[in-house]
Formats: C-alpha cells, structure tokens, sequence
C-alpha cells in the first residue's frame, strides 16, 4: 500500500519509496533517509507530534509536517 | 629516534562517543579555548604516542557530514580545507559508534575523499556481542582503504592499538574508496580541466557550502563553472545516495547482525521515559530531585567555605602590619573572592547533573516529550536544551541554540534563554532564602527553603515560556521549518567524562566570574573608604560631638562603630547610593542593596561579593560570616532590613533582570546585530523592576 510516513502506525514498517527533495533538509537524507530504505514508527509524542522514527537503523524524530513529504510502500 | 610533533584530529558524528576517546587519549592535558572570533569551543590535548612521537589531539566538533549547516560544523570543514593551518592534521580519526556504522561512515567517505591520512576509530566495540554485531575487519579495512582500531573506551580497550595506527600514520592509504564525481562525470571533468591543481572534493565542497576559504575563491570558481542552486541541492542529494550505495554494499559483507542474539534494552527504556504520562512525571521528578539536592547536599561545604574565608580575613587584618594594603585584602579582596568561592559546591553540583543528563542520551528524549508543547510557545523541542542548560550558565546555552534549524525559534530561545535560573543567580537566591525563609521542613521530606528555590526556577522558567509566547505573535519572520534530531542509544555515563566536564565549567565559572568580582571588589572598596569633603574626614570629631550633644555614654567600641558607619555614608560609595536611592527605594532596598544591585549589571553573582565588602568596610568585626552580617541589618527604625517584601522583591529583581555584560556580548555575536541585545536588556529590565515593585508594595 502507497502512503506517506505520518500516516504509519505504531510498530509499522515501511520501505521509502520517493522524498520530495525540495522540501526535505539535506541533513534528514544524510542520516539515512533514502528511497530503498526501511523506516519504522517506533512511537509518537504523547501530544501526536513528533515521531520517533527509526530509519535504516538510525533513530531519529522528525515532525509530521516533514514526515508527509516521505513516501513509503508498506 | 625522532622527537617528532604531530597533529591529530578526531572528526565523528555527534554522540559516536569522540569526546571519550579524546579523555582517553589525552588524560586531563587538555586546553579548552575558542576559535578566533567565533564562539566555537576549540580542545586540543597532548598525548605521548609510541616511538616518541608526541601529538596534538584536536577534538573537532560532532558533524554528521562535509555538507556544513551550522559554525560548528563550518569549523571541521575549514581546518580540513587549509593546508596551511598551524592545526591541519597530519592524520585524521575518524570516530564511529559500531551500532550506527552506517550511518557514521557517510563522513568517512568524504574525509577520505580529502586524501588525508585516516584512521577509522570503530568505539563501543564492547556492544557487540550484545547486539549480536559481527565485523570482517579486514574486508573492511580493503574496501575502505584504510586502518581500523576497534576500541572500546568504556572498557578501556583497544586504545593502545589505535595510538600504534596513528604513529604509523606515512602508510596509510590516501586514496580515496570510491568515485563520488561519477555522479555528473561532464560537470567534474570540467572542474578538473580548469583546475588541474586543485582537490576535486574540495572544488566541489567550495561550490557548495557556504563557508570561507582560504586559497580559493567562491566567486573564481562559480563563473567559471555555473550551475544552479536548485541543481546543485539535486547534485548533493545524488552526491549522499551515491555514498550510501558504496556504504551499503561494503557493510553487506563486512558485517552481519544476528537479530535474535540482539537485546533491545533501550526501546523498552524508551516506552517508559516517553510514555505519555510516565514520560512527563519522570522528567518532573528528575528536575525536583536536581534542585533539592542543589540545595541540600551543598550545604555543608558552604558552611565550611564561609568559616574558612572568614577566619582568613581575621587572620590577614591580626597578623598583617596595619595599613591599607591589609585593609585592601582583609576587607576588599578576600570578602569579595569569599563570595564566589562559597558557591562552588552548588555549581559543581548542577554541572554534574546536567552533565550527566547529556551523557546518557536523556536529553534527546525531553526534546522528542516536549517539542509540541514548546511549538505552541513559538520555540522548539531543542529549546529546551537551552533551557535546561541555561540553569548553568546562559552563554553555552545560547551557544546550544545553534542545531534549532529554523531561524525564528533559534531567535526566539536566544532571547528568552537568560529568564531561565543560571547558576550566577544561586548565591544571590541562596543567601536571600536562608535570610527569609525558615529551615523547615513539611511533610516529612520537603525542604521549605528547597520549595522556594524551585518556586524561582519556576517563576524563571514561566516567564521565559510567556515572553516567548509574546515574541512569537510579535515577530515577523518567515522561514523554513524543520526538526530532525538524533536519539542516542542510552548509555551509562562514563565517570571520567562527567568528572572533566565538572571540573572544566566550574573552573571556567570561578575564573571568569572571579576576575569581574576582584576587579569590582577593589574599586569598591576604595570608593567606600574615601570620600570627598569635610564630612568624611572629620568624621571622628563629628561623630564624637554628635554623641556627646545627645548625651550617650559610649565605649570604644561603639565609637569606632558609629565612625566606621559614618564614614561609610559619607564616602564616595555612600554618595552614589544616596543619588539612586529615589529610583530603588520603592522596591525596599537601601543604598548598599542599591549599590550592590548596580554592580551586579556586570555580573549577578557580584551581589554577595560587594555586600561583603560594604558590610565588611562599615564593620570592625571582619569574621562574621556575610550571612550573619546581613542578618543583623537594621533600618533606620530598627526593623530587619532582610525582611519578607524586601526579600522577595531582590529575589524577583534578579530573577528577571538582564544582569550579565557576557551574556549580551554572546547573543550579539549570534544574532550579529545590537538590537537584540538591546531589546532583550531593556525589556528585562523593565520586567524586574515592575515584578520587584509590586512585591515590594503588596508585601509590605
């Protein structure tokens, strides 16, 4: 299934498919995030935002609003 | 055998653990300074290597990669770049956390694309087994073109055989380990074509970063071989997918990780510290734990400090020839250093836990916890890293600022930052408390005196909140928005680290805030000692006749009391209170709070200090500590002057006040205008003085 990232669930696993390089910080694709790649939500902020992302292996946070720039393949 | 000096330089990561392979390294021989106009922290350390070989270990700051997004990070590319530099390493390490190898060795590729010797430095080797990690090291070390020290500095190991990799530092490898020009081959041939001399990396990390260089010019290069900004943001993206191929295909034989053997300890820890309401009581609880203990465990030392610094300015006034020089040390000087110096204990304290808060990766997960509450706030989850280290100190809390990417929140905590209780406040706080509020305790446990200091960090930490609620509505500034920011693995604080970490800032504290507080002590006290006219030099006579015409009977030591007192008033110290007295009368303070308050503009902390030298100038009993003498301040009508309203309107004057000269030197540098500082002075001054008033006046 096609989706963004901010759409994940708990637990879910994804494999990144497209990122909106406009849009996206340089520094987020330097720490792993790439098409190809896996990512997982490994929690969200008690008040929604942000996300605890685990991304090729490297745990990271990120906010929504950036997080839907992300496409992924579940 | 050669007494050959050579640089090292120790590039990684943020959190791969560098700083502790520097400790380990370089022991306590360590220099923190800054880099020349900037307020980047620079340490080099002297290490003895093998074969007589000494070293200069510089310990550049963490980078995730070349492509520089902050000063920190324009610092590792500008040393890298100049060949000149007294401080170009000869070889560089490059730290890596064997959990995070992937990601760590993006940097690795483009240092070795530098063509400089590198080592690669693989720490927490000790975690393998526990992750189920395994490493073909030497299918590592071809592919990679290099050396590879797997250490451990929690476990103190393998750091010998980095030390023999860096001494044989002339047999390394400089090629680099893989094309990165093969992403626009015309583009980079034509770049080598028009600069057969230069490093291509290097032409192309000077295209695209924004920093400055030496030797080469932006400019030179960009007419000759324009491209686009949108381009080369796509260039730089394939530039990092490239780089991650290689990375990917190395580590796919290189290392294997046995998923079941793996035990997951953090994210079980992590379900619990960002629950989201365990989440919120623990860090709460950490907070209220750091400031009762603040107080309660520095108790004693204090106490021991205080007497000792007493007794020394007894012993220097007896045992000294009588003149001014003993006056000058006994009643300037030692009053006034005796003042800092009772503040160590506290201040090494809170160093400590904030230290150890950062070591163990806690940090990151309050940032994760609280960056949607401070959002609404105009800040961000990383301002509260500011915020929590502003407690010690505002100038490297404003410094911290710099990873909040987006410019209006960095702007924002700049400025509210300095609301937030740093430790030059504590001895005003302390000593005010320990004046005005009973040592009791309720319900069994809680220190009142304890409370109240909470009740300030509080109060500090609201009104930092408020005013960032205000400036957010206020401010007019648009910009990209974004946060990414890292969650270390948890890890058990290393004891050495903390214990240098305490022992730096606390001596850098003393230091700095010790010359402010000689210099001011030594002007004070000659202002109270002389004084212009016929008042103060007669003062003997006057104050004898006046006792006479009221017909007291007086001893000797009454006399000398009364003299001392009088001449204080009327010296050129006293003068100046009395011409401010109008405007700090309504806040309930007498001339000496107000001269006391005025020289703490320069530094807050100078407070005690210049009590203790008005108090110890107008007093023949040098040994009392300053606690007692303020304790036994009158007004004129007999009443405490330490009372209740006058207490609390000195605790939220300096709770509000803008009262530290560095820290406005330091949001100018970063900020790069007078108007924030100026702003930020004015309004918090403002702030204090209402706040002060309106204690004054409902207390009273």
């Amino acid at each position: 299934m096609h989706t963004t990232v901010d759409q994940l669930k708990k637990g879910e696993k994804a494999i990144i498919t497209e990122i909106d390089s406009d849009t996206l910080p340089l520094k987020l694709l330097e720490m792993g995030c790439l098409p190809g790649n896996t990512v997982e939500l490994l929690q969200i902020a008690p008040l929604g935002d942000p996300m605890y992302l685990d991304i090729n292996g490297a745990r990271l946070a990120i906010r929504k609003e950036t997080a839907k720039h992300i496409s992924v393949e579940i | 055998m050669s007494n050959e000096n050579i640089n090292v330089a120790l590039i990684g990561n943020p959190n791969v653990g560098k700083t502790s392979v520097f400790n380990a390294l370089t022991g306590l021989n360590q220099q923190v300074g800054n880099y020349p106009g900037i307020t980047v922290e620079k340490k080099i350390g002297f290490c003895k290597l093998p074969h007589n070989i000494k070293a200069n270990i510089l310990d550049l700051p963490g980078t995730y990669s070349l492509n520089a997004s902050s000063m920190d990070e324009n610092v590792v590319i500008e040393l890298l770049l100049n060949k000149n530099d007294k401080l170009f390493p000869d070889v560089a390490v490059v730290v890596t956390d064997v959990e995070n190898l992937k990601r760590n060795l993006l940097l690795f590729t483009q240092i070795k694309d530098l063509e400089i010797p590198v080592v690669l430095a693989i720490n927490m080797a000790d975690r393998m087994e526990y992750k189920g990690i395994s490493l073909d090291i030497p299918y590592l070390e071809e592919r990679l073109n290099t050396k590879i020290a797997l250490i451990s500095t929690r476990k103190k190991q393998g750091i010998d055989e980095l030390k023999n990799l860096i001494v044989s530092y002339k047999t390394l490898s400089t090629e680099p380990c893989l094309n990165a020009s093969a992403i626009d081959q015309a583009y980079f041939d034509g770049l080598r074509k028009t600069f057969p001399n230069e490093l291509l990396y290097k032409l192309w990390l000077v295209i695209t970063q924004d920093v400055n260089f030496r030797g080469i010019e932006k400019k030179e290069i960009l007419s000759a071989l324009r491209k686009p900004d949108s381009e080369l943001k796509r260039l730089q993206q394939k530039e990092t997918i490239k780089r991650y191929q290689f990375i990917n295909d190395v580590l796919r034989i290189g290392q294997t990780i046995d998923a079941s053997a793996a035990k997951d300890f953090g994210s079980r820890l992590d379900r619990v510290l960002t629950h989201k309401v365990w989440g919120y009581v623990i860090f709460f609880s950490i907070l209220f734990v750091i400031f009762q203990s603040i107080f309660s465990w520095s108790e004693y030392p204090m106490d021991l400090i205080d007497s000792g610094f007493g007794w020394l300015s007894n012993a220097v006034a007896t045992h000294m020839p009588s003149g001014i020089l003993t006056d000058l040390i006994a009643q300037g000087i030692i009053p006034g250093i005796g003042g800092i110096v009772i503040f160590i204990p506290q201040i090494a304290f809170l160093f400590l836990f904030i230290s150890i808060l950062e070591e163990s990766g806690y940090m990151s997960r309050v940032v994760f916890l609280m960056d949607k509450i401070m959002k609404r706030f105009g800040l961000s989850g990383k301002s509260v890293v500011p915020l929590i280290s502003g407690t010690a100190c505002a100038i490297p809390a404003i410094m911290a600022t710099r990873n909040i990417e987006n410019w209006k929140e960095r702007l924002i905590t700049i400025l509210v930052t300095p609301f937030t209780t740093c430790s030059a406040r504590l001895p005003v706080y302390t000593i005010i408390i320990s004046l005005i509020i009973p040592d009791k305790r309720v319900l069994g446990f809680l220190n009142l005196q304890g409370l109240m200091l909470m009740a300030l960090y509080v109060a500090g930490f609201s009104m930092a909140i408020l005013a960032a609620y205000v400036l957010n509505k206020v401010l007019n500034i648009k910009g990209k928005s974004y946060f990414v920011v890292e969650m270390p693995n948890y890890k058990l604080p290393l004891f050495k680290n903390v214990a240098i970490n305490v022992v730096e800032k606390t001596k850098a504290f003393v230091v700095g805030a010790g010359k402010i507080i000689l210099a001011i002590s030594i002007v004070l006290w000659f202002l109270a000692s002389y004084g212009p006219g016929h008042d103060f030099e007669n003062a003997d006579k006057i104050v004898a006749d006046n006792l006479k015409a009221r017909n007291i009977t007086y001893d000797e030591q009454t006399l000398t009391n009364e003299i001392n007192s009088y001449k204080l008033e009327n010296s050129y110290l006293g003068l100046t209170g009395k011409i401010i007295e109008p405007v700090i009368k309504p806040l309930g303070y007498d001339w000496k709070i107000g001269i006391a308050v005025l020289s703490s503009f320069a530094a807050r902390e100078v407070f005690v200090g210049t009590l203790a030298t008005i108090y110890s100038v107008g007093d023949t009993d040098e040994q009392d500590p300053i606690r007692e003498k303020m304790a036994t301040e009158t007004r004129a009508d007999g009443s405490r002057l330490f009372d209740l309203p006058t207490g609390v309107s000195l605790l939220l004057f300096y709770a509000f006040a803008m009262q530290c000269a560095s820290t406005l030197a330091i949001v100018k540098k970063e900020t790069n205008s007078w108007k924030w500082p100026a702003i930020q002075f004015t309004v918090m001054s403002v702030i204090a003085y209402l706040a002060a008033f309106t204690a004054y006046q409902l207390l009273q």
